[in-house]
């Protein structure tokens, strides 16, 4: 449903004309692109048409019409509307050409739409299993896959109500029965995908070092940090092939907290799932409400009244707050500065969740957003705090925060040209928010393409432009700051009294059919949610552009050539949560 | 000069440290175990450190607070209580992780269903305290609970809750949240009043 402009599309119908074609189906927008031409009309989108920057790629299961559709969202960095073109292909042997020649970002995301739905991408340098385990039979997110412990195909389940036959999903089932792998699966249990993920990294490439010089003898070694490795952040590793201490090579690997959000999110009834995104990136539950909110409102076309879109930018640039905080606190924590930092930024986002839990009911797990409105409205005493902290101690906390680590030695010899990620390939790895910022590309999407109140609020889009990892510590700061000057105007500009909800409260919502996709600028970058209706009370599609994980495409090229100790303050850097990153 | 930084760092460490003590004193020592003390020391005005004495102390809890749902039931002046549940199942199908099995009651004589659960289970290993069901029950009678306390020596056996160990008095109801059960009783006294005009 997203808007495009006009010049767009008349050059991009004239180009090509015949191989692609207007989405006509009701609801739906952009192009339809055919499978033979998709890398010649991505290439005219990049090179001449200035769409620079492929935000998400996904894959939908179209089960009823025996068709796999990828769908992708590219835009300028310039800024304006999305572009949306897709490419069908028959659901029995899906195959489409890749784009990570074209748009290196659709890197991870084109190995997830594989790993989920089956969907083979052509010249795919890497084309592994991302989220799932290597030896896992079948892709889940296909429609006719059915998960373990599977009740029916949709919520609500028919057996909870009203004869509710109560018992415990593990106890109905045998351990092994009904979690489907092959027989020998244990059997064949070995560590292939291991050897065939360090054989690609070049492991045996040089086995002196490259040396002929009659140097000290160096051989290159693939260390692995993590899965749990106290500065990764969670489960996660990084597999690092090293020679003597430099990375030479380093690659990401993911979903040890996989849970298959999207699946349970296509089972859930569309207010279901907003407790769900609580849970993904579970530092700014407020932002992840606030985009699937936005999704589900344009396919609703509801707008929610003034007061409640007030409070939508406080919760969301409070969260920004909260999570800009934790991020510094922790990028010093693996430096080395043992939580002390931490603790100071810490301190400050214990007021902030206090707030959350007066209002919302919940420190963490917000669940306050509602299809056109907010839950319920600030309760007494809320707005008031709310001015003795933006007002007063936040902007000093900051200061402190600022004096306290920003001309540090030790921080600057550590961070200053360290994990450098230049402007081009930023964009083209789909770098999102403060990562891609901090590369010298002001590119926010509450300026690039306005949502809710955003337009009327007086602050700058914060840039740096080394690309380093100071850079990206400073551009939270400044982040901080400019979120603070919002929160300052909306507290003097919300009405005091009004409705914050758009319609009665319903518990199951009508849902046009259609596409939808909302997006925010959530406090690690461009977060997006992908919404498919067909009219049913679930969402056919339910898909989440979750920038954290999108974010760590580029980890591997901000770390080559930098010291072993050095990637953990890169990571650190990045600021990824693994809710988010695994989902 | 090389190390200005880090001192002037270590000066924030530093202020840190000593702003607790100086907070010690203007208390004159009754910094900790005092409710008034603890609500000036977590708010916006609060200077160092931010460690709540848990157990000893504990943080108030707002009133919109949320942990495990419970049913609301009302007692008459003689003492049989009535459930507010109606049994008609809202709850259960807005349920994300669909932790609610309720089994609706007939009547033993006419066989029709009557408005009041036979059996109402949550499981409370599943409940991810979202607050939906209490959001959007139209009878007001499942709220959530604001008791967090709940660590048991029991893994599996008791973490499934039965209506008996679900219900709840409507006066507690009206303790932890004053504020919504005002609201909801002076709703629901225009509504009678309302129907009551309408009647005559």
């Amino acid at each position: 449903m997203t808007e495009q402009s006009d010049q767009t599309l008349d050059s991009v119908e004239e180009r090509f004309p015949e191989v692609v074609n207007r989405d006509e189906r009701e609801g739906y927008a952009g192009y339809v692109v055919a499978p033979d031409s998709l890398l010649s009309f991505a290439k005219t989108l990049r090179d001449e048409l200035g769409y620079d920057y492929l935000s998400c790629v996904t894959g939908v299961d179209y089960l009823p019409n025996g068709k796999m559709e990828v769908v992708y969202h590219a835009y300028r960095t310039s800024g304006g509307p999305a572009l949306v073109f897709k490419v069908q292909v028959p659901r029995q042997n899906p195959v489409v050409d890749s784009l990570v020649e074209i748009y290196p970002g659709a890197d991870f995301q084109e190995r997830e739409a594989w790993d989920l739905f089956g969907i083979q991408f052509r010249g795919h340098p890497n084309l592994r299993r991302i989220l799932m385990w290597d030896g896992f039979e079948g892709h889940p997110m296909r429609k006719d896959y059915q998960e373990a412990y599977f009740v029916d195909e949709s919520k609500p389940f028919g057996n909870r109500w009203p004869e509710g036959k109560v018992y415990r999903s593990e106890d109905r089932t045998e351990y092994f029965k009904n979690v489907k792998y092959p027989e020998e699966a244990l059997d064949s249990l070995t560590a292939e995908g291991d050897n065939k993920l360090y054989a690609s990294m070049g492991r045996d490439a040089s086995a002196n070092g490259g040396r002929q010089d009659g140097g000290l003898h160096t051989e290159r070694m693939i260390v692995n940090l993590g899965p749990q490795h106290p500065s990764t952040h969670g489960v996660f590793r990084m597999v690092a092939t090293l020679e003597g201490e430099t990375i030479v090579d380093l690659e990401p690997v993911m979903g040890y907290l996989h849970r298959n959000h999207e699946k349970i999110g296509e089972r859930n009834t569309y207010i279901m799932n907003m407790p769900f995104t609580d849970r993904l990136d579970y530092v700014t539950s407020m932002s992840n409400n606030f985009g699937y909110a936005l999704a589900v409102e344009k396919l609703m076309g509801i707008t929610p009244p003034e007061r409640a879109d007030y409070i939508r930018v406080l919760m969301a640039e409070l969260t920004r707050v909260v999570s800009h905080m934790w991020a510094i606190g922790f990028l010093l924590n693996d430096l080395g500065a043992f939580f002390t930092p931490a603790l100071y930024a810490i301190k400050e986002r214990e007021i902030i969740l206090d707030i959350f839990e007066a209002t919302a009911g919940s420190r963490m797990m917000c669940n306050y957003f509602r299809f056109g409105g907010v839950a319920r409205d600030l309760p007494d005493g809320v707005p008031d705090t709310l001015r003795d902290l933006v007002f007063e101690r936040l902007p000093r906390r900051v200061d402190e925060l600022d004096r306290y680590l920003t001309d540090n030695e030790i921080v600057r010899s550590r961070c200053i040209g360290v994990g450098v990620l230049t402007p081009e390939r930023a964009v083209d790895l789909s770098a999102a928010g403060p990562i891609l910022r901090a590369s010298g590309i002001p590119y926010d999407v509450r300026r690039a393409d306005p949502y809710s109140l955003y337009e009327r609020f007086d602050f700058n889009v914060a840039v740096r432009h080394n690309g380093d990892v100071y850079d990206r510590y400073l551009i939270r700061l400044d982040e901080i700051r400019e979120s603070m000057r919002i929160l300052r105007q909306v507290l003097d500009q919300m009405p005091a009294d009004g409705e914050i909800q758009a319609g009665k409260p319903v518990y199951q919502v009508r849902v046009p059919a259609g596409e939808a996709y909302g997006r925010v600028e959530g406090p690690k970058g461009e977060l997006g949610f992908y919404v498919v209706s067909n009219g049913s009370p679930n969402p056919w599609r339910y898909h989440v552009r979750p920038p954290s994980f999108i974010n760590l495409t580029s980890l591997g090229e901000m770390c080559k050539g930098q010291k072993i100790a050095d990637a953990v303050a890169v990571l650190g850097s990045i600021d990824i949560v693994l809710g988010e990153v695994d989902r | 000069m090389y190390g200005i930084g880090i001192v002037k760092g270590l000066g924030v460490t530093l202020w840190h440290f000593v702003e607790t003590y100086i907070d010690d004193l203007r208390w004159l020592g009754r910094r900790y175990y005092n409710d008034e003390a603890l609500a000036v020391r977590q708010g916006p005005e609060g200077r160092g450190v931010f460690t709540v004495q848990y157990p000893e102390e504990k943080l108030p809890i707002p009133e919109e607070f949320r942990f495990l749902p419970f049913l609301v039931y009302e007692q008459d002046e003689d003492g049989t209580a009535h459930d507010r549940c109606t049994s008609c199942g809202i709850c259960a199908k807005v349920c994300p992780p669909q932790c609610i099995w309720i089994v609706r009651s007939d009547d033993p004589d006419t066989g029709r269903p009557v408005p009041e659960p036979a059996e109402f289970y949550i499981d409370t290993d599943i409940c991810m305290n979202c607050g939906l069901c209490a959001e959007f029950c139209p009878f007001d009678a499942i709220k959530m609970d604001h008791d967090f306390e709940l660590s048991s020596y029991d893994r599996f056996e008791g973490h499934i809750y039965n209506k008996a160990k679900l219900s709840r008095p409507v006066d507690y109801y009206a303790s932890i949240r004053p504020t919504n059960y005002t609201r909801e009783e002076i709703n629901r006294a225009e509504k009678e009043f309302k129907k009551s005009r309408r009647g005559r």
